[in-house]
């Protein structure tokens, strides 16, 4: 049994007399310290999937187990880093990863103990410069790595992240990226992370789950990426396990699910 | 936002050319002289000081031509000055029980508003979290309100006087009744507009409900609910005159109410300008406040 299973979920949204169907059917299983992506182009329903494992949305069926048990409500064991970073801009960066740990481990940690954790966390992600700065006097590079460890801070049994180097430069995107895979490959986390960027997939994820486009969107394919760790951008680009695995997944967006804006233009 | 004056030494750059290489030297711009800094500080008050004076001279002067007539109903800057010149000079002068400067006056009528806009403050931002909490609230609630809101404090009185059945409780409800209404509704608002990323951060913390008011709702609101905050400061000021005609003693509404019946009209004139001018200041201690506590929260 996996220690995150997606179990036979379906989602349908209705409105008044309407009701549409996102997602069908959809079964995935992560292993421990796993790093899955979920692709597909936009408007897929792959967002749903992520705020149902989050907690955020309920299922209209199925359901999804962490460590063999079913879970409904939103939780810190599934720390979200959103897309638009979510930071609360009343607060300090510090204080934003703070709330964090003050929640998480009140019972658990001395007050002493909570600011050395939260000091910890932020230079994990090389924030501990700007700890007293807020969030609007930082940069959207900056943000994402404060929103990173704060999910990082409450320990999650599971780490989702929601496009989290979305509404970043390329350049930005890049720096982040080898921040997340270095932060894996010390700490060992499980997660989960929505993306829709086929370089980021391959380089980032032991597995990708590709996404047919919705209404009822269901799981298309599973790639694992024979790549070993640690990986480094700059060798990959010319390896052909690397090229083969990007192929794989550039021809079923584009060849066999193209986005439906695409298959319109024909 | 204020940028900072660009320094006129620092715009004039002067190329070198060095033997050999194309380098552009720029000069770097030093800190100039004590004078050089104070200079456009002091133009930059200057800039914002000299216009409105210069407006309210031309007034006064046009009011002094046009009062100054014979026959003339109101009375020119001058007659005020000489028939009203304790009022404008000494504002904390004590002649007697009923006979005494207009800062005590206006002291006493801050009392009354500190009361009756505290409560607003308070209930009102209670009811407006409570509203912004529940659509149905809103919709049922909000038509009444925008109902009651335009009504004027001179129409609150009389009921009020019949509620309450004593002068000193209905001038307070009377300034409650009048501020209370933008406070509820822009809290109201506020409440409804704390983004759903806040509200997703909430639910993965598992903020309970009280951390949740402290943690998200208050400061997230901030900024409308001290929009409603500074309506309802203007608002009760407003209302001070109304109350304090069936309150008597010693506020400066009453003043003037008490003024007209003995038709001193220089000193309604000087009142006048005490309630604007405390208004003004008011509104800017609210407004203040509201920069101090909403620092960071309205921009993202």
């Amino acid at each position: 049994m996996s220690y995150l299973k997606i179990d036979h979920v379906d989602k349908t949204f209705t409105r008044g007399a309407q009701a549409t169907e996102v997602l069908a059917d959809i079964t995935v299983g992560i292993e421990k310290g796993e790093y899955v992506s979920i692709i597909g182009h936009s408007g897929c329903g792959k967002s749903t999937l992520l705020n149902i494992v989050a907690g955020l949305t309920p299922v209209t069926a199925g359901g999804v187990l962490l460590e063999n048990k079913e879970v409904n409500d939103p939780g810190p064991d599934r720390a979200v880093v959103f897309q638009n970073h979510s930071l609360l801009p009343w607060l300090t960066v510090y204080e934003n990863v703070r709330l964090a740990v003050d929640k998480v481990f009140s019972a658990t940690k001395a007050r002493r103990e909570r600011h050395a954790w939260t000091m910890h966390n932020l230079e994990l992600v090389q924030m501990a410069h700007a700890k007293d700065q807020r969030p609007m006097e930082i940069s959207g590079g900056m943000k994402q790595r404060v929103g990173l460890a704060r999910a990082l801070a409450m320990e999650p049994k599971v780490l989702l992240l929601d496009e989290p180097f979305g509404a970043l430069d390329a350049l930005t995107r890049a720096h982040l990226q080898d921040s997340v895979m270095a932060i894996h490959a010390q700490l060992k986390n499980t997660v989960l992370m929505i993306t829709h960027d086929v370089d980021e997939a391959v380089l980032l994820s032991d597995r990708i789950v590709m996404m047919t486009n919705g209404p009822a969107a269901r799981i298309g394919e599973m790639l694992t990426v024979p790549l070993a760790r640690p990986r480094r951008r700059l060798e990959l680009a010319a390896d052909p396990a690397y090229i083969k695995s990007r192929q794989r997944v550039i021809e079923f967006l584009y060849a066999r699910h193209k986005a439906p804006a695409l298959q319109a233009a024909e | 936002m204020n940028m900072p004056m660009l320094k006129a030494e620092a715009v004039a750059a002067i190329p070198v050319r060095s033997a050999g290489a194309d380098v552009v030297r720029l000069k770097v711009p030093t800190s100039g002289s004590v004078l050089s800094r104070v200079l456009p500080a002091l133009s930059s008050v200057a800039v914002r000081v000299i216009p409105p004076l210069v407006t309210l001279a031309l007034l006064l002067l046009f009011w002094q031509l046009l009062c100054n007539r014979p026959g003339s109903t109101l009375p020119a800057p001058t007659k005020i000055w000489t028939e009203a010149r304790d009022l404008i000079v000494d504002p904390f002068f004590v002649a007697g029980p009923q006979d005494i400067g207009l800062g005590w006056r206006v002291l006493t009528s801050l009392q009354r508003v500190a009361i009756g806009y505290g409560l607003a403050g308070v209930i009102g931002i209670m009811l407006g979290t409570i509203i912004g909490q529940s659509v149905w609230a809103m919709r049922g609630l909000d038509p009444i309100f925008q109902v009651l809101r335009t009504i004027s404090p001179l129409a609150w009185l009389p009921i009020s006087l019949a509620a309450f059945r004593d002068s000193q409780p209905s001038a307070i409800f009377v300034i409650f009744i009048t501020s209370v209404w933008p406070i509820i509704i822009n809290t109201a608002v506020g409440i409804r507009n704390i983004p759903q990323d806040y509200r997703n951060v909430a639910l993965v913390l598992r903020l309970n409900p009280i951390e949740f008011f402290t943690k998200i709702m208050v400061p997230s609101a901030a900024p409308f609910i001290f929009t409603g905050l500074r309506i309802g400061i203007g608002l009760s000021w407003l209302a001070i005159v109304a109350a304090e005609m069936l309150t008597g003693g010693v506020g400066i509404g009453f003043f003037i109410w008490d003024a007209w019946n003995s038709s001193r009209i220089p000193d309604i004139v000087v009142a006048l300008v005490y309630i604007g001018g405390v208004g003004f200041v008011l509104d800017r201690l609210v407004a203040l406040t509201a920069t101090v506590v909403t620092r960071g929260t309205s921009a993202n």
